[in-house]
């Protein structure tokens, strides 16, 4: 067998030997290099690594299992460190020499780090790797923690919204006067910088950097040219990459800006091919995997001494970042003959632009609405003379020949070779080829032709083909629906309720077609909520649909018993309450008393056939459920304010109080606690909670969104309140807000992630109509459920709690 | 040889709800579902001692509710790509009355 060395486990190689084994498992003994101590896995899906969405393990290629099954020899953790063509060997970091007959380069790209003062301190680096993405998590780690990313361009964008979602503060420095500027025009950047924005991250565009400041060797600040001093620990630089060629020059290869491959992939060595980030083709590099994968397959053909040549085509980008939807293809700027055809939705933020020239389109930039960007990108692929459509080119393939069609006859209209994974290079024929092959579903399919397997943007369009082409045997399934009884979302079930006023749970089964009985315990328990949440007044609240906390109104511990917490409104007590938990705790055994983080006491390890009976003592006392186990108000944690303190501006106990009084008893998407503290040292830590009141001399400011769970949140601002009442209704309206719009089990600082606290802002604030209309539907929910959950069982289900019957003495028979 | 001892009505349980029965070999849940089947299994999960009669019901299955696996409430199987099983008992409804076998729960015993 001859013998194959591989530089580099990248995207490229990977994709090259897996064609080579294909076609020829016997051809060669490969050895395969890696500088990373790992082997191949989707680097493009780092950006879901660092956000959170996805584990290393999950974006891994090949796995050891792969490699010896192909007998690959791998030595990951190892540099090649020069090439000896004349004796055709490879010299390893270690001095230990290797012989090959055919070598292959996929050495990838190096980031680019700018040499400016203060690029060496630590906490400086650069996105490339699995050791970056997971340096940028840890750092993400520390609470309140700042990041800069030099570059906004796609890599820096992604990057800055991943830190964002790992709760870090992130500013983006870009020098360009709009994000993306290599790919889109300023109407889409500003489109692009208004949703970054709303999703909390800080923007400078046409800002240069000066220096990075630090201190004791890590970084402290990035200062810009006009002074400005952006405070970080972490500072990332995307600002663009260079294709690696240093080993490729060394070992005297023809090297411009990459290593120089002809239509064969072969370097200026014919023993030498080169492949990926690292090569230079026709004078062009390349920054993207759609064109490497092309490359994979001919460096295999080539390889075996087959046919192939190389042909770069046309690529476009999306930008990775949930929510933003973002494509550009092909050649936008300005130019002599050239003609705009623009679409602005500003409503819907939807902006489309095409650049013409010759009756064809070369450039199509859209955001907001991408559905059509494949289409525009085979256009533009094609060369197809538009003349015939440009009236309604804009508005996409549905409406070119007179009426409407649906996006499945679209699709059908395709022809095979219109291309649909832009990443893999796969085109439809392929994909009706597979499924006649017997790929029923879009797990074979992508096992079969790689389609939608890497960045998944087509996953949607691969369905669709799936759908023309088995017909009524493929259902396209919805995206993420609630749960295995419908096909619905969240959101699309929500709606539905309203527009459809579903109101009640067999109404909901029935009408939008559950395939269960009577749902399970994932969509039950939310479409209890919702429906309550809708028509407080028609819909009966059904505890069978909650989960057990709710039913029993207290929290399950893992030993099966129950702990109880009485409600003290805005954490104050008084020495007869203390006296009557203290009783209550001695009378029904309990063994642990422990005081919260929200400021109550709990009572932890109460049987449940107990629970009635506690509860009546509480009640006597004077007390009601602190709802603790609730997806309902929680706990208002308060500061001694006015009252005592001597900063307090405010009485912030008295505003706790009101506010607990207000709102308790109400159940919510999932829990909700607020504080309230009486001056900006903020002894509530208000600022970690749903909603967080700070008092200030001139008023209230609130601030929502915060949490303290498994992800930790700033509040950001909602508004001021100049009066106290001002600061009670926004937080009511801001309660009802999320009670009418939010996803179950999302907390408010989810919610607000997706619908901007821009939007939640209008209808807290600035619309005071609303806002009164808000807390009129509150007060009207309240008004059946603000109650004592524990004086209504003790009343009308005590019985539940005990056991149906004794049989120890028959059993024991 | 059955020995059927009556356990109360029906009604003593709400629709996609459970109780409990105490044994000297533990509790036994049982359960009602919307169509009023009724079901015995051993109130303990197999996964980490859940008190299965907390779960949430729905059709003929019950959901744990430490940690969710799902229980076939007539076969004691669990359903999806957990394993294990639960005991079943048989019981039988007779005049909106709910009758227990209790030999079965001394075999348990026994056993
Ligand atoms: C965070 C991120 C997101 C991206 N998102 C997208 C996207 O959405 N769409 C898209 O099309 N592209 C995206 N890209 C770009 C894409 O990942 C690259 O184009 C692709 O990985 C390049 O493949 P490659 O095989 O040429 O190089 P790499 O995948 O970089 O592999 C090169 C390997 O060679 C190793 N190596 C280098 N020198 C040596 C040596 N001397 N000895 C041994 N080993 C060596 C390196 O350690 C490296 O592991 C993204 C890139 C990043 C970093
Ligand atoms: S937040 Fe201000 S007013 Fe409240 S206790 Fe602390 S210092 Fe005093
Ligand atoms: S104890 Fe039942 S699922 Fe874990």
């Amino acid at each position: 067998m001859k013998k194959l060395i591989v530089i580099g486990a990248g995207m490229a190689t990977g994709r090259a030997l897996e064609h080579l084994f294909e076609a020829d498992p016997d051809a060669y003994e490969v050895t395969l290099f890696n500088a990373e101590p790992r082997g191949n896995y989707n680097r493009i899906m780092l950006t879901p690594v660092l956000s959170g969405e996805k584990t290393y393990e999950e974006i891994v290629t090949h796995d050891a299992a792969w490699y010896e099954s192909h007998g690959v020899t791998c030595r990951f953790g190892e540099k090649i460190a020069a090439v000896d063509r004349d004796r055709k060997v490879v010299v390893t970091e270690g001095g230990e020499e290797l012989a090959y007959d055919k070598l292959l380069f996929g050495t990838g790209s190096n980031p680019f780090i700018i040499p400016m003062p203060g690029h060496d301190l630590d906490g400086v680096i650069a996105y490339r790797d699995l050791d970056d993405t997971n340096r940028m998590i840890d750092a993400g780690g520390a609470p309140g923690s700042k990041a800069v990313v030099i570059g906004g361009g796609l890599l820096g964008l992604e990057a800055a919204a991943g830190l964002r979602m790992r709760g870090m503060d992130v500013t983006v420095v870009h020098i360009m006067g709009h994000l993306m500027d290599r790919q889109l025009d300023e109407a889409a950047g500003y489109l692009l910088r208004k949703a970054l924005v709303d999703r909390g991250i800080n923007i400078c565009c046409s800002a240069n950097s000066k220096q990075i400041l630090g201190e004791d060797g890590h970084v402290r600040a990035l200062e810009l040219a006009d002074g400005t001093e952006l405070p970080c620990s972490l500072l990332v630089m995307a600002v663009g990459i260079r294709p690696s060629v240093a080993l490729g020059q060394a070992s005297g290869l023809a090297v411009g800006k990459g290593i120089h491959v002809d239509d064969q992939m072969v370097t200026s060595d014919p023993d030498v091919l080169a492949v990926g980030e690292c090569v230079e083709h026709n004078g062009a590099i390349f920054g993207l995997v759609a064109p490497l994968y092309d490359q994979a397959k001919v460096v295999a053909a080539t390889l075996l001494d087959q046919e192939a040549v190389f042909t770069p085509k046309e690529v476009s980008t999306k930008l990775k970042v949930t929510g933003c939807d973002l494509f550009s293809a092909g050649d936008f700027a300005e130019g002599e003959g050239r003609e705009d055809i623009v679409f602005r939705d500003p409503a819907r933020g939807v902006y489309k632009r095409l650049v013409l020239e010759n009756d064809r389109v070369i450039g199509a930039v859209m955001y907001g609405d991408t559905a059509d960007g494949g289409w525009f990108h085979g256009l533009i692929k094609d060369g197809s003379d538009v003349s015939d459509m440009r009236d309604t080119l804009i508005f996409g393939p549905s409406f070119q020949g007179g009426a409407q069609m649906d996006p499945l006859q679209a699709v059908a209209a395709l022809p095979p070779e219109a291309e649909i994974c832009g990443c893999n290079g796969v085109c439809k024929g392929q994909i009706v080829t597979a499924i006649a092959g017997g790929a029923q579903d879009l797990g074979a399919v992508r096992a079969q032709t790689k389609a939608s397997g890497s960045c998944g943007t087509c996953t949607g369009l691969v369905e669709q083909v799936l759908a023309v082409t088995l017909g009524d045997d493929f259902v396209i399934p919805a995206a993420q629906p609630i749960c295995g009884c419908t096909d619905f979302t969240h959101e699309d079930v929500r709606l539905l309720i309203k527009t459809k006023e579903l109101k009640s749970q067999p109404a909901v089964w029935q009408e939008l077609g559950w395939k269960s009985p009577d749902g399970c315990h994932v969509c039950r328990p939310a479409l209890n909520f919702y429906l309550l949440a809708d028509w407080p007044l028609e819909y009966k609240d059904d505890l069978q649909s909650r989960f057990i906390n709710e039913r029993k109104h207290a929290n399950i511990q893992k030993d099966g018993t129950f702990s109880v917490m009485p409600r003290m409104w805005g954490g104050i007590t008084n020495p007869q309450e203390l006296r009557a938990i203290a009783d209550a705790a001695d009378k029904y055994n309990v063994p642990t008393v422990k005081v919260t983080g929200g400021q109550r006491i709990d009572l932890l390890g109460v049987k449940s056939e107990d629970l009635p009976a506690i509860w009546a003592d509480l009640n006597k006392a004077g007390m009601v459920s602190g709802h603790a186990y609730s997806k309902g108000l929680r706990t208002v944690k308060t500061c001694v304010g006015t009252d005592h303190c001597r900063f307090g501006t405010q009485d912030s106990t008295g505003l706790g109080i009101k506010l607990e009084k207000a709102l308790w008893g109400s159940w919510t998407p999932h829990k909700v606690k607020l504080g309230v503290s009486g001056c900006p040292r903020n002894c509530a830590e208000a600022t970690c909670k749903d909603v967080g009141v700070i008092c200030v001399d001139s008023g209230y400011e609130v601030s929502v969104g915060g949490a303290a769970g498994m992800d930790l949140k700033e509040t950001q601002p909602l508004a001021k309140a100049v009066t106290e009442q001002e600061a009670i209704d926004m937080t009511i309206a801001f309660v009802q807000l999320y009670r009418e719009n939010a996803k179950y089990l999302d907390r408010p600082y989810k919610w607000i992630a997706k619908v901007g606290l821009d939007w939640v802002r209008d209808r807290v604030v600035a619309d005071l109509e609303g806002r009164q209309g808000l807390i009129d539907r509150f007060a009207i929910s309240q008004s059946v459920y603000q109650k004592d959950p524990w004086a209504e069982h003790i009343a009308e289900r005590a019985e539940v709690y005990h056991p149906l019957a004794n049989l120890t003495l028959e059993a024991a028979e | 040889m059955t020995q059927w001892i009556d356990i109360g009505p029906i009604t003593a349980i709400p629709v996609r709800g459970a109780r409990v029965i105490k044994t000297a070999q533990g509790c036994v849940a049982v359960f009602r579902t919307t169509k009023d089947e009724i079901f015995a299994v051993d109130d303990r999960c197999p996964h980490k001692g859940g008190p299965l009669s907390e779960g949430i019901v729905h059709g003929a299955s019950v959901t744990c509710p430490l940690h969710n696996w799902v229980f076939d409430l007539a076969t004691g199987m669990a359903k999806g790509a957990d394993q294990g099983q639960i005991g079943t008992y048989p019981l039988r409804v007779e005049g909106g009355r709910m009758l227990l076998d209790v030999t079965y729960l001394a075999k348990k015993d026994a056993a």
